[in-house]
């Protein structure tokens, strides 16, 4: 039961995007068309997971024990980026046809709040291993949920009629803001 | 002479919010007042110029190759320092900004501004630009804080002068999204004329 309510708190009432704000460059930088947004989102969700693992991992069995949670920040993106490395390469081996849908994203995933943010999150509520990765994969399902949306509403914006002043980052924030408006709908689902 | 204008860049010409668009996440996140977002932009601003420091200094001796990693941890000592520094002398915007202080590690403006212009010019210009940028991230975070001060409890830096509730959804997340796309528009019509 309180799996259930992690998954439905993370993708909907506490969107990633939508409510905490992490992870909003490429949320706004790949949501041109709902295809590299899938790609996006896929990248994402795999990277995470791995990422919360490891530095749930890594918190536990080496910053605690030796007591240095303040060396916390400079150990997790150290990891996720050699983490992201290291998956690059591993697709590259195993997976080329994966590695041709999420390869051009890795990169850019290092720099993601997203990654960091719910590696640094999963410490702060105390979760155990397993609630951590439901709360990990639960977020990186709403982050692309609210990729997705957006890019399909983009890719109907190219039709209308926007004003000079509003073209590109503009009205795809105001558009952000009225979708997390509809998320706030939400509230209240689970107390 | 050029110092002056590299000094000025980071307030409209290359304003790193409203002009470059980076650094959205802890932009839209941390302006849900005023004061909030000049906490934020006091804290970015003293990593921007250590980090820039240090990495113009630096720029000879790191190998090209692992010049990014190597980036990454000065500006993760920084961060780290300006992390027990507010935990110990304003514990309360410490609770406010949470998990954002760590996350300046991860701010496009750091990285870029590393990348970009220290580890290419002396010292002093760095510091000089790294200070501009600073400067001017706070100016566009305390305008979009004072928006959404003003709109959603009608008052600015806590001092009160609206009767009544605002209009709060400027206080929670929809308003931060529409209030920072509305001053992007405003500031490219601006900046066309």
């Amino acid at each position: 039961m309180e799996y259930i309510l992690i998954i439905i708190s993370a993708v909907f009432i506490n969107n990633i995007v939508l409510s905490q704000f992490l992870g909003i460059c490429p949320f706004l930088g790949v949501s041109n068309k709902v295809n590299t947004a899938i790609g996006m989102s896929g990248a994402v969700t795999f990277v995470l997971v791995l990422a919360t693992i490891v530095t749930y991992l890594i918190q536990t069995y080496v910053l605690d024990k030796l007591g240095i949670g303040f060396m916390q920040t400079i150990t997790f993106i150290l990891v996720i980026a050699s983490l992201v490395q290291m998956v690059e390469i591993i697709l590259k081996k195993i997976s080329p046809p994966l590695y041709q849908a999420l390869g051009i994203f890795l990169p850019l995933i290092t720099t993601n709040c997203a990654v960091l943010g719910v590696a640094i999150l999963v410490i702060k509520k105390d979760y155990n291993l397993l609630e951590g990765v439901v709360y990990g994969a639960s977020n990186a399902i709403g982050f692309g949920l609210a990729l997705i949306i957006l890019a399909g509403i983009r890719e109907q914006l190219d039709l209308a009629d926007v004003p000079k002043g509003m073209k590109g980052v503009p009205v795809s924030l105001i558009t952000a803001g009225i979708l997390a408006l509809a998320f706030m709908g939400f509230t209240g689902i689970v107390k | 002479m050029n110092q002056i204008q590299n000094l000025t860049k980071g307030f409209l010409r290359e304003n790193p919010l409203l002009v470059l668009v980076l650094g959205c996440c802890p932009a839209l996140a941390t302006t849900s007042s005023a004061f909030n977002g000049l906490g934020m932009g006091a804290a970015t601003t003293f990593v921007l110029l250590g980090s820039n420091v240090v990495i113009s200094l630096l720029a000879g001796i790191i190998p090209d190759k692992v010049r990014i990693p190597a980036f990454i941890v000065v500006i993760a000592s920084f961060v780290t320092i300006i992390d027990l520094v507010m935990q110990a002398f304003s514990p309360e915007l410490y609770e406010t900004l949470g998990i954002f202080i760590p996350l300046i590690v991860v701010n496009c403006i750091v990285l870029g501004r590393a990348e970009a212009f220290a580890s290419k010019n002396k010292v002093f210009s760095a510091f000089i630009d790294g200070l501009g940028m600073g400067l001017g991230f706070t100016m566009a975070l305390v305008i979009l804080g004072s928006i959404r001060e003003i709109l959603g409890s009608g008052a600015l830096f806590g001092l009160k002068f609206i009767k009544g509730d605002g209009i709060l959804v400027f206080i929670l997340a929809p308003g931060a999204f529409i209030a920072l796309g509305y001053l992007i528009a405003l500031i490219n019509r601006l900046r066309r004329t």
